[in-house]
């Protein structure tokens, strides 16, 4: 059986920023467009990491900032100063 | 002081400005400090092994919740000043509001009042502040929605008087009761029912179909609360697996315990969202998923990677699973039947589909809803169109755990009522499903002790003994405003004229429809 | 025609909601009034608590206090969620500031040896003083029925943990971020003998089962000589030793204290003035409390500014109690 992380975001200016960096980093995410929210899901892992936001946005980025637009996440969570990893064991 | 250490990783120094702050007591006892935590039976063998669910400092947490705020209520602000309630795809979609604000949002005060408690009555500091950071959070979405709806209770009836009704009103004793458990429960029980088998396993199935529902139907000041609040969410969620997964690992005498509580509060929140299935599929205008759907990602996708996960701890999938996921073609369809039926004592409106909506529920579930459900409805658009709304009279019997009306059917057996019964000192209590029955057998000295409106009406204490008094004194309905069929009812007028059409004209498709 | 049906449609059928005008009246209400009356359950609980049979959900009497209606407590700085998150992120903003200026020039760094040592003895295990404040309000918020009342403690919970890292980011300063100085400063809490005393206090409030015996002592005794104490005298005391610069990282608690008498005020006013029984029952619990917590402060009021500036303090509050017809010991001298 297949076991899918998750994260959804509200569909906004910074999510554009942080799907295009989760394309980036996990080239196998589904990326859905749902009515005001943007779901992207992937097979066990799914990695949010700093260096490629900095990189998409241009500026820097703390890893906390995506708390404003996350609506829902699916998978355990391990988050530090670098990254934000979703995953099943 | 030589400044050359090793300085802190982001995971330590969190644990310094949170949990080392706290200390071994010596002129307390610790037992009369924290006198709540060990009658449960959970064993906590080491606090430290505590994974902080999330690492917001204060400063933090004031900086990104201000921000929410600040755009929150810009959004209510010009959603106000705009009259953003003439823009929603039509009037019948305020009803999915007015059972939200009776039935969720008294849910989001009694999660706040629980999560104070419980952020004091663990001796671990880590979990303490990640529930009370979770209590104020709790208390922002019980606030946030009383100001979303502040506009729309200007235009629309029924949601006048959220609180009162959720006190007595006879549906909202289903949410009321779910939380009272969950709050009268210790503070394992708490968090096992509230962090993890609602908030991470069930509470997506309310928020995210719900809200982007909210979207499709131009629902600005809805939408925006909902997605607000969940960015909270996020961090209830982590705290609701890390919670699982710390108590397990603590002792395996924790194992049977939890899984005793999933069973259980899987099934009290899968009744309990009989009513999200119901709002989604009936009184959504323009329709984002159906329930059948929802579940099948929310709960069998999301939900089957997370048990296949907790596995490894020995705990398997809640009891019962398997009626739930075959229930999901049926449940939206039987709750919208029953209130229809007794539209006449709710604070919101209902009406039968119309044809393109039969349509669409037939397209979405093609193995029940022509076979079972349709017909019906078709008949009872019939009965109205000739002038006979039809109204069931006679109060029923409520399932004495999940307090909805015994609706449901076998699972194998679309035809047949399900309801079970037993006899317990001397008296007999009767239940929608074994599901309910298991939970009653479990503890019945607390199940005994449920207000059961049906109950409480014929014993005369809901200041009446007639439907009508009970209605409108002791609920707080008012008649022939809040209640009774949407066609022709006065939110329906208002509508019409707000798109500037005839009030006499009866408009409502379900009359031509039918015809 | 159609004009004129829109016209209408848009005037208001109602004001607001039914419990805020069975109150008010039914005309506009603020924020404040939507966010903060009446949303809690008052009746037909289904079931009684596992963690305490002898009260139910939401019961008033789980305090001796008795009040006609508790939502007689206001707040007068009128805080529900977005107004109190708004007013902390601009506190926390100026805090931030102040913090990143001294860190960039390691003005905690470049301070004596001996004065590090005296911070992390005498100021940095506040800290742990804030943790119990925070646990006590969390307990109080959970205790009260009344939004009104309970909003105020989760709110002061959630500012003690705030000022309790703040004092801490006090102590990583100090030791270049490596946790060594907050090790050292715990140890002064749980062994100094100049700390027992308050850890003593603490303790003894952390058993206390009476949320409103609790606030008071709390919120109203316990800070009414701490803050003024350590933020003003001691503060003092430390400029005056070559250590002005901690001040900057301390505004924020002098700025938090003063606002937070606003409703510390006003709540006791309200519930002094609610009865005699209230008011003797009021009585003795300041004369239980007062005295120990006077007792508790004196060791550091010693080991800085001086029992006379404590006595100074204590002073005050008497004068602050007397305006609810309270008295206590601080009237001395």
């Amino acid at each position: 059986m297949s076991q899918l992380v998750f994260i959804a975001f509200q569909d906004n200016d910074n999510a554009r920023y942080m799907v295009d960096a989760i394309a980036t980093d996990n080239p196998d995410a589904e990326i859905q467009h749902q009515p005001a929210m943007i779901r992207v899901q992937a097979e066990k892992r799914l990695v949010i990491n700093r260096e490629t936001m900095e990189e998409v946005l241009g500026r820097e980025w703390d890893v906390q900032e995506m708390l404003v637009d996350v609506i829902s996440i699916g998978g355990n969570v391990d988050e530090d100063d670098d990254h934000f990893i979703l995953q099943w064991n | 002081m030589p400044v050359n250490n090793k300085k802190l990783n982001l995971k330590d120094k969190y644990q310094y400005l949170t949990r080392d702050m706290a200390w071994e007591p010596s002129y307390q006892k610790k037992e009369d400090i924290f006198p709540n935590e060990s009658f449960e039976g959970i064993k906590i063998t080491d606090w430290s092994q505590w994974e902080d669910p999330f690492r917001l400092t204060m400063d933090a947490y004031w900086k990104y919740q201000a921000e929410k705020e600040k755009k929150l209520y810009a959004i209510f602000d010009a959603f106000a000043q705009n009259n953003g309630h003439q823009n929603i795809s039509d009037a019948r979609y305020v009803n999915a509001l007015k059972l939200f604000l009776s039935g969720v949002s008294p849910l989001e005060h009694a999660a706040y009042q629980g999560y104070a408690r419980v952020g004091r009555d663990f001796s671990g500091a880590g979990a303490r502040v990640a529930c009370q950071m979770q209590a104020i959070d709790e208390l922002r979405h019980s606030q946030t929605q009383q100001h979303a709806m502040s506009h729309y209770n200007k235009h629309f009836n029924g949601l006048h008087d959220a609180a009162h009704m959720h006190d007595r009103v006879w549906f909202l004793s289903v949410p009321k009761s779910f939380f009272d458990d969950a709050r009268t429960a210790g503070p394992f029980e708490f968090l096992t029912a509230i962090s993890f088998s609602f908030e991470y396993v069930l509470t997506n199935l309310l928020f995210v179909p719900f809200m982007s529902g909210a979207a499709y139907n131009g629902d600005m000041a809805t939408v925006t609360f909902g997605f607000s609040a969940q960015s909270d969410e996020a961090r209830h969620m982590t705290l609701g697996l890390e919670v699982i997964k710390f108590i397990l690992e603590q002792h395996e005498d924790n194992v049977p315990i939890v899984q005793r509580w999933i069973d259980k509060w899987f099934w009290r929140g899968f009744r309990l969202l009989s009513l999200v299935g119901m709002m989604m599929d009936y009184m959504l205008p323009n329709k984002v998923m159906s329930w059948a759907e929802a579940w099948e990602v929310y709960y069998e996708q999301n939900g089957g990677a997370l048990f296949k996960d907790l596995e490894r701890y020995g705990i398997r999938p809640p009891k019962y699973q398997d009626i739930a996921n075959d229930a999901k073609h049926h449940v939206s369809h039987q709750a919208w039947s029953t209130f229809y039926q007794y539209g006449h004592a709710t604070n919101f409106h209902t009406w039968m589909p119309e044809k393109d909506e039969l349509d669409w529920l037939s397209q979405k579930y093609p193995d029940t809803f022509d076979k079972y459900y349709r017909a019906r409805f078709e008949h009872w658009t019939k009965e109205h169109t000739e002038g006979r709304r039809f109204y069931n009279n006679t109060l029923p019997q409520l399932c004495q755990v999940c307090q909805i009306p015994t609706i449901f059917t076998e699972k194998d057996d679309p035809t047949m009522l399900s309801h079970r019964q037993i006899e317990h000192e001397g008296e007999r209590f009767h239940f929608c499903s074994d599901g309910c029955c298991d939970i009653f057998k479990d503890e019945p000295e607390k199940y005994v002790q449920a207000w059961l409106p049906v109950h409480q009406i014929y014993q005369g204490n809901c200041d009446g003994g007639d439907v009508e008094t009970v209605v409108s004194k002791y609920y707080h309905i008012n008649i022939g405003q809040d209640n009774f069929e949407y066609i022709g009812s006065p939110d329906h007028q208002r509508w019409l004229s707000i798109k500037g059409k005839q009030p006499d004209a009866k408009a409502g498709g379900a009359n031509q429809d039918a015809a | 025609m159609t004009i004129e049906i829109k016209t209408n449609s848009v005037e208001p059928i109602r004001q607001t909601f039914g419990h805020i005008a069975r109150r008010f009246g039914d005309k506009p209400a603020s924020r404040y009034q939507e966010a903060s009356y009446d949303l809690e359950a008052k009746t037909n609980f289904h079931y009684r608590p596992l963690w305490d049979s002898e009260h139910g959900l939401n019961d008033p009497t789980r305090t001796a206090i008795r009040m006609e209606d508790w939502y007689a407590v206001t707040d007068p700085r009128q805080f529900y969620y977005g107004a109190y998150v708004g007013n902390r992120a601009k506190m926390q903003e100026a805090a931030e500031t102040s913090f990143g200026f001294c860190e960039k020039r390691n003005l905690l760094g470049r301070l004596p040896e001996e004065m590090q040592t005296l911070l992390l003895r005498l100021l940095v295990p506040l800290r742990h003083v804030e943790l119990g404040a925070n646990m006590n309000n969390s307990k109080v918020a959970g205790d009260v029925p009344a939004t009104t009342v309970s909003q105020l403690h989760i709110y002061q919970a959630m500012d003690r943990l705030g000022i309790g890292q703040y004092l801490s980011r006090i102590a990583l300063m100090i030791d270049g971020s490596s946790g060594k100085g907050l090790d050292e400063s715990k140890g002064y809490w749980m062994d100094d003998a100049l700390w027992q005393p308050m850890r003593k206090l603490v303790e003894d409030s952390l058993v206390v089962q009476d949320w409103f015996e609790l606030t008071l002592l709390q919120n109203v005794l316990m800070d009414g000589l701490l803050y003024p104490l350590v933020y003003e005298k001691v503060d003092q005391w430390l400029g005056e030793n070559g250590a002005e610069d901690v001040s900057m990282l301390t505004e924020f608690m002098r700025d938090w204290y003063k606002e937070s008498l606003r409703w510390t005020n006003a709540m006791m006013k309200v519930v002094a003035g609610e009865s005699e029984a209230n008011l003797a029952l009021l009585q003795s619990w300041v004369d239980d409390w007062e005295p120990r917590i006077y007792d508790a402060l004196k060791p550091l009021a010693q080991a800085t500014s001086g029992v006379d500036a404590l006595d100074d303090i204590r002073a005050q509050l008497a004068t602050r109690l007397n305006k609810f017809g309270l008295h206590s010991q601080g009237v001395s001298a």
